[in-house]
C-alpha cells in the first residue's frame, strides 16, 4: 500500500485505539505503570453507546457488577440495570476523573508496521509508536445475511445498530430475525407498540433473570464461570460465536424468554433460511433449537446448584424449568404482502471492522488472530473481544482483568525492546 | 467424580473423526465433498438408483461396493411396489443420519449405547401431488421421529444426544431448510 502523506501527530510508546470501556481500562493500567500513551477515538468517549444503541437498552449486568480499574459502582440502585445515558456517564466520568489522554474526533485510517513499531494514520495526523492496543470494539458492523438482498423492495430493513424505537418503524407487521438479547428485547417492545411481530429463532441462549432469588449474573460471577478462560473449554471458537443470553434489564427484574414473548403474542418461527417469491422461508428446526437451549440452561442451573451445595451458599429453593413451548405447526413460509409485514429488523449480530488494519493478523474469515489478546506481531494487542481471555471479556466489568494482564505483557515488551534496541524509543 | 474404567465403544472411531475435524479446519478446500447417484427408469413408476462414487478430500472416492436402490410406488397407487416410495427413502436418509449422529456424539461424550431404535412417520396429503388442491403442498406436512434409546446415561444426557445429533445432521438440515435445486435435460 502507498504510504499516506499525513502530517506527523507525534511519537508515543503506545497508541490505544478506541475510548470505550476497554480502551479506557487499558489507559488506566498504562498510566499506573507510567507508560506514555494516547487513546484515539473516532467520536466522543463511549461513542458506540452514544450513537449506536436503541433507546430502551439497559446493561445485561446489574449495577453492582459494573466496575473498571480504579472505579466501582457507588450509586443507590445496586440491583438496577444502567440505561444508555448512565453507561455513557459512567464511562465519560471515568475518562475525565483520571485525566486520560484521549484524542476525540480522531479517526484511525490505517495501522501499519514501521521499523520496530507501528505507524497509526488518523484524520488528524500520523502517530509513530512501539505498541498498539486495538480496543475498537467487537460490534462495529451489523452482520446481515446475504439473503437480505432478496427481500421485497416494499419491506423496510433496519439493523439493531440503527434501530432506535418502535415508533420509527412503519405501521404493520415486523419480522425480527435473531433471538439473542437484542432480538428478544426488540421483539418485545415492538410487540408492545401494537405491531404484529414474528421472531425468527435460531440457536440461542436461554437464561432466567433471577435464579433462586439472585440475579443470574451473580451466579455466573460468584461460581467462577465468568472467569473461565479459552484454555478451560473444549471449543473456544464455539463459545466466541455464542449469541448473547436472552436477558433484559428491567426494574421488575423480569425474565424475557421465548415463552414470555409467545404469551405476549409474538409468533415464534425457525431460523430465517431463505427468501423466495416474496416469501420468507423458516427452518423446521425451531423445536430442536428450543430443546437445545432448554437442555443447556438446565445444565447451567444444575451446575450452580452443585456449586451452591459444595460451598454452603444459602439460596431459595430452585423453581422447576418450564420447557419452551413451540406451536404444533410453526409457520414455515411468510408472505410479506399477504401478512402485511412491512419491516425486517436484523438482530443477527455484529462484527468488528478492521478495514484500517494493514497488518497480516487476520485469519481467512477476517477474524483477528490472537492468543488471549496478544497478537502474533510484537507489541500488538487486542481488548474487548468475545472470550478474549475470559467469558466476561466483553462485559463492562470484564475489561479490568484483561486490561491488567495485557498491560503487564505490554510493559514487559516495552522494557525488553528498550534494553535491546536502545535509542529507538521517542 | 468416579472414574469410569470401562472403555465406551459404540463402534465409532472418534479419534479419526476428531483428527479429520482438526485437519480439515487447516485445509478447508479438502472438506468440499460431492455426493452422487445415477438413476435409470425401468418401467412404470419403477426406477433403480445406483450409488458408487463420490468426491472428497480432494480426490475421487469409491464406496467399498456398489449399492442399488429400487424405488416404486405401492399397489394402492396402481403401481407394482418393486421398492419403497421415494418419500420413504427420505425417511431412511433422515433416520440414517440422525442415528449415526447419535452414535458419534455418544462416543464423544463417553456414553455407551446398548440400543437405539427410531420410529419415523411423515404426514402427507396427496391432494398436492395429484393436483387436486393447489393450497396443499406436495411434500410432507411434517415428520415425527421418535427414539427409544437404552444407554448408560441420564434422561437429560440422552435428550441432549438426540438434540445435538439434529444440530449436526446433514439430512435434518436438508429437510428443514430450503436447498436450491437445478434440473437440466441433455
Amino acid at each position: 500500500m502507498r504510504r499516506m502523506s499525513v502530517a506527523p501527530a507525534g511519537t508515543v510508546d503506545v497508541v490505544v485505539i478506541g475510548a470505550g470501556h476497554s480502551g479506557l481500562a487499558m489507559s488506566y493500567c498504562l498510566s499506573r505503570r507510567a507508560i506514555e500513551h494516547v487513546v484515539l477515538e473516532r467520536g466522543e468517549v463511549a461513542n458506540a453507546w452514544r450513537t449506536e444503541r436503541w433507546d430502551s437498552l439497559r446493561l445485561l449486568t446489574p449495577n453492582w457488577m459494573n466496575r473498571l480499574p480504579g472505579k466501582v459502582y457507588r450509586g443507590d440502585d445496586p440491583d438496577g440495570y444502567a440505561g444508555v445515558d448512565e453507561v455513557v456517564g459512567f464511562i465519560a466520568a471515568y475518562a475525565a476523573a483520571n485525566g486520560m489522554p484521549v484524542r476525540t474526533h480522531t479517526r484511525v485510517l490505517r495501522v501499519s508496521s514501521c521499523g520496530n513499531g507501528y505507524r497509526v494514520v488518523t484524520d488528524r495526523g500520523a502517530w509513530r509508536c512501539r505498541a498498539v492496543v486495538i480496543a475498537s470494539g467487537a460490534c462495529n458492523v451489523a452482520s446481515v445475511p446475504s439473503l437480505s438482498a432478496q427481500l421485497p423492495a416494499t419491506v423496510q430493513q433496519v439493523t439493531a445498530r440503527d434501530y432506535r424505537r418502535p415508533g420509527d418503524l412503519p405501521e404493520g407487521g415486523v419480522l425480527v430475525v435473531g433471538a439473542s438479547a437484542t432480538g428478544v428485547q426488540l421483539a418485545d417492545e415492538i410487540r408492545l407498540s401494537g405491531r404484529p411481530v414474528t421472531l425468527a429463532v435460531g440457536e440461542h441462549v436461554r437464561m432466567p433473570r433471577l435464579y433462586r432469588g439472585r440475579d443470574i449474573q451473580w451466579w455466573m460471577l460468584a461460581s467462577g464461570l465468568l472467569d473461565e478462560g479459552p484454555a478451560e473449554v473444549d471449543d473456544a471458537e464455539r463459545v466466541r460465536r455464542l449469541p448473547s443470553p436472552q436477558l433484559i434489564g428491567t426494574a421488575e427484574r423480569a425474565t424475557l424468554d421465548l415463552n414470555t414473548l409467545r404469551a405476549r403474542g409474538v409468533e415464534l418461527v425457525g431460523r430465517l433460511a431463505g427468501v423466495r417469491d416474496g416469501q420468507a422461508q423458516f427452518s423446521g428446526s425451531l423445536r430442536n433449537v428450543c430443546a437445545l437451549a432448554d437442555l443447556k440452561m438446565q445444565r447451567l442451573l444444575a451446575s450452580f446448584d452443585r456449586w451452591a451445595d459444595a460451598n454452603g451458599i444459602a439460596a431459595e429453593s430452585p423453581a422447576p424449568v418450564v420447557p419452551t413451548a413451540v406451536a404444533a405447526s410453526p409457520l414455515l413460509l411468510l408472505d410479506f404482502r399477504r401478512r402485511a409485514v412491512r419491516t425486517v429488523v436484523w438482530a443477527t449480530g455484529y462484527r468488528p471492522d478492521y478495514s484500517w488494519l494493514d497488518l497480516p493478523v487476520l485469519d481467512r474469515k477476517g477474524r483477528l488472530q490472537h492468543t488471549g489478546g496478544v497478537l502474533d506481531m510484537p507489541g500488538l494487542y487486542a481488548l474487548g473481544l468475545p472470550f478474549l481471555r475470559r467469558r466476561k471479556s466483553t462485559f463492562l466489568h470484564g475489561a479490568e482483568d484483561d486490561a491488567r494482564d495485557l498491560a503487564c505483557h505490554l510493559a514487559c515488551y516495552l522494557d525488553h525492546t528498550a534494553r535491546r534496541v536502545s535509542g529507538m524509543a521517542n | 467424580m468416579e472414574s469410569k474404567q470401562v472403555a465406551v465403544d459404540n463402534g465409532v472411531n472418534i479419534e479419526a473423526l476428531l483428527g479429520a475435524r482438526e485437519a480439515l479446519s487447516e485445509t478447508p478446500q479438502a472438506a468440499r465433498f460431492k455426493w452422487r447417484a445415477t438413476s435409470e427408469w425401468l418401467n412404470g413408476t419403477h426406477s433403480r438408483s445406483v450409488i458408487d462414487s463420490f468426491f472428497g478430500l480432494g480426490e475421487e472416492q469409491r464406496h467399498r461396493k456398489e449399492f442399488r436402490f429400487d424405488a416404486d410406488h405401492p399397489e394402492v397407487f396402481a403401481s407394482e411396489d418393486n421398492g419403497p416410495t421415494p418419500v420413504e427413502y427420505v425417511l431412511v436418509g433422515l433416520a440414517g443420519c440422525l442415528t449415526a449422529g447419535i452414535a458419534a456424539v455418544a462416543q464423544n461424550r463417553n456414553i455407551q449405547l446398548r440400543a437405539v431404535r427410531a420410529t419415523l412417520e411423515a404426514g402427507m396429503d396427496i391432494q398436492g401431488i395429484l393436483g387436486i388442491d393447489g393450497d396443499v403442498r406436495n411434500g410432507f406436512d411434517g415428520i415425527r421421529v421418535h427414539y427409544e434409546i437404552d444407554a448408560d446415561a441420564s434422561r437429560e444426557d440422552i435428550a441432549a444426544l438426540v438434540a445435538q445429533s439434529q444440530k449436526r445432521s446433514a439430512v435434518f438440515d436438508i429437510i428443514t431448510n430450503p436447498t436450491d435445486v437445478t434440473v437440466t435435460v441433455g
